[in-house]
């Protein structure tokens, strides 16, 4: 179901957070932030839970770990049992670098296309794109949005970003976020 | 009582690492500007001789896979000639990108943000280089699947006690998580490309490598979480990767190989190497490119700082090793240190100790820490010291080992000489198309940067 992005830009890192609290004090939720490099405060101004990012590396890397421990005793000590230098069948120390790379080459993959789902990306045309001026969000224009389906809490978001001084106000049409 | 703040007088606080004007828009036009600009001769005249030695490189390659490696100048004894040089020369080379991205990102220093991107643009390429000798090494290279673990109806699986097929795993691992590093890194700035497209070709372009990045907090914080898990796992990577590589000598029987100072010391070794070509590369780049403001010289000096410190390092490396064969009282040992310093190829041996040991102690000196004409030179001197490195390790152990009968002499032949150039120059092609199509220097981070010194600045003005 569709609704509007209102959105506002500020020159300023400072201007754009206090425009964040401001609107979320007044009770508006689906707030976001665009700005060319990360802002400190925008995590806590916005109310943004920690980033769940390194619970999927943690685990995309001990799944490594185990497959690749399980891997090379499964290959050298069960299926085709090589007696290098009269060494046991199963050993550990020699199976360590592997694991390791392994752990790691997980990690990083989970890391990496982990990030695109939960961001959902690749998503190349999102709502916030059609906001005239918006392309200045990665060089030096900070933008606020928040999203609604209420006509009044619109035009109430429109009045509220003017007054707290926007160089620009937009309003989008589109699906919510 | 209350502490009296002192001011810190001008003349006393470190040259910056950003110099001039620091507004958002003025560093991204400044940045992205060489993207823009078309190539002029200089570039050309760069581009042309490296893609003439690619081209070089598949001649070479070419003859090597229908000969055979019989057209390569190794045989027993030195079984391991140029292709094993160069794959350790160009991966220690890599490590440096991935020591200046990852490691001073956890360590928080400031001033890797101006040349992370370029140095891990060279990891990259530099480890795309090394991984084609020990694939050309194997002789029948269309079979190199048999190195991975796969169902094969032999029933067959890889020998994994061994350290080869351990590097196998390490360089693999090295390459895709620099490679997704550099990426994760780099969206951002493909974004701000895509804003600041002038042609609409260009905007659908560098849109489709942007993935839609949009700069919302709830990405950047995403972002921010992933790319720092990436340069935490990085870290322990780089470590292991020229660990397992010294493995490979380590772990065998050669006099000169079986050593335990070669982990640590294989490590110094490539992050020194892989400094002096950070070094190598980005002083014409800057100037080239007009990064003066953003590259300066307290990065450049820092650098030569990490040069000395890793010299040392490498210094007491070669110190223990030759004290080791003498305490060892082996030999063998003992032979294989006294062919190095007096045998054949002893001229290597002294250049490297010249170039590796002597050099960097002039960057004891800020007057040639700041001659940008000597730190260039020096900084190559450096990579020619490491790559003797390793052909001493490599050919001078092996041409004499156990039994002198079978003691033979090496050189490598046109094939090994046009494999070498030829990884130059597409060492060279990839770096200049880099240079050609995103900024060398990462704008969202010097944009960060820049906001962060500001208030720094605003901050040490409002102190009484």
């Amino acid at each position: 179901m569709t609704g509007a992005w209102i959105m506002g830009s500020f020159p300023t890192p400072h201007a754009v957070v206090t425009a964040a609290r401001a609107l979320r004090r007044r009770g508006h939720a689906d707030l976001d932030t665009y700005s060319p490099f990360p802002l400190e405060e925008t995590d806590e101004a916005l109310g943004l839970s920690r980033s769940p990012m390194p619970l999927v590396v943690a685990g995309c890397a001990f799944t490594g770990a185990a497959s690749g421990y399980l891997l090379q005793w499964y290959c050298n000590a069960v299926s085709y049992p090589i007696n290098v230098g009269g060494r046991p069948l199963h050993s550990a120390p020699s199976f360590a670098p592997i694991t390791f790379e392994l752990a790691i080459l997980f990690g990083g993959l989970g890391a990496f296309f982990g990030l695109l789902a939960l961001l959902r990306l690749p998503r190349l045309h999102h709502p916030v794109f059609e906001a005239p001026g918006f392309t200045r969000a990665t060089v030096d224009r900070y933008w606020i949005s928040a999203f609604t389906r209420d006509a009044a809490a619109r035009a109430e978001l429109e009045a509220a970003l003017q007054a707290l001084g926007a160089d620009e106000v937009a309003v989008v049409e589109g699906p919510a976020p | 009582m209350e502490p009296v703040p002192t001011p810190l007088h001008a003349s006393l606080r470190p040259t910056s690492i950003l110099e001039g004007e620091r507004g958002d828009r003025a560093l991204t036009d400044a940045l992205m500007e060489a993207v823009w600009t078309r190539r002029g001769r200089g570039w050309w005249a760069l581009f042309l001789p490296c893609a003439a030695l690619t081209g070089l490189l598949l001649v070479a390659i070419t003859v090597t896979l229908s000969v055979g490696i019989g057209s390569w100048g190794n045989n027993i004894p030195v079984a391991w000639g140029f292709g094993i040089i160069n794959f350790v020369w160009w991966i220690g080379i890599g490590h440096a990108g991935t020591l200046i991205s990852a490691i001073l990102l956890l360590f928080q220093a400031q001033w890797r943000t101006s040349i992370n991107r370029f140095a891990e643009a060279m990891t990259l390429f530099a480890v795309m280089c090394a991984g084609l000798f020990p694939l050309l090494h194997m002789g029948r290279s269309w079979l190199a699947y048999w190195l991975f673990p796969y169902p094969a109806t032999t029933g067959m699986w890889p020998q994994f006690r061994s350290p080869l097929t351990w590097d196998v795993f390490a360089i693999s691992t090295y390459l895709t998580v620099s490679f997704l590093f550099w990426y994760l890194g780099l969206v951002p700035d493909l974004a701000t490309l895509r804003d600041a497209s002038p042609t609409r070709r260009q905007r659908v372009l560098y849109g489709i490598f942007a993935l839609g990045w949009r700069g919302s907090a709830r990405q950047w914080r995403d972002h921010r979480a992933a790319y720092l898990l990436l340069a935490g796992l990085a870290t322990p990577l780089v470590v292991s990767v020229h660990t397992i590589v010294s493995w490979d000598f380590a772990v065998a029987l050669v006099p000169g190989w079986h050593s335990t100072i070669f982990p640590p010391y294989f490590v110094a070794g490539a992050v020194f190497s892989g400094f002096a070509m950070v070094l190598t590369l980005i002083i014409p780049a800057r100037r080239v490119l007009g990064l003066e403001r953003v590259v300066t010289l307290r990065h450049l000096e820092n650098m030569t700082k990490v040069i000395l410190a890793t010299g040392w390092m490498v210094t007491y490396g070669y110190l223990v090793e030759a004290f080791m064969a003498w305490y060892s009282g082996d030999e063998y040992e003992l032979s294989a240190l006294a062919n190095r310093a007096f045998g054949p190829y002893a001229p290597f041996f002294w250049l490297l100790l010249a170039c590796n040991c002597l050099v960097p102690q002039t960057f004891w000196s800020k007057r040639l820490r700041t001659n940008l004409v000597w730190v260039w030179i020096a900084s190559v001197l450096v990579n020619v010291g490491m790559w003797l490195e390793r052909f001493v390790i490599v050919v001078v152990s092996l041409h004499r080992d156990f039994v002198p009968s079978s003691w033979r002499m090496y050189a490598p032949t046109w094939v090994d000489l046009a494999l070498f150039a030829g990884t130059m120059g597409l060492f060279g092609c990839g770096f200049l198309l880099f240079l050609r199509f995103v900024p060398a220097v990462s704008a969202t981070e010097v944009k960060e940067l820049a906001h962060e010194l500001d208030e720094a600045d605003q901050h040490e003005e409002a102190r009484p």
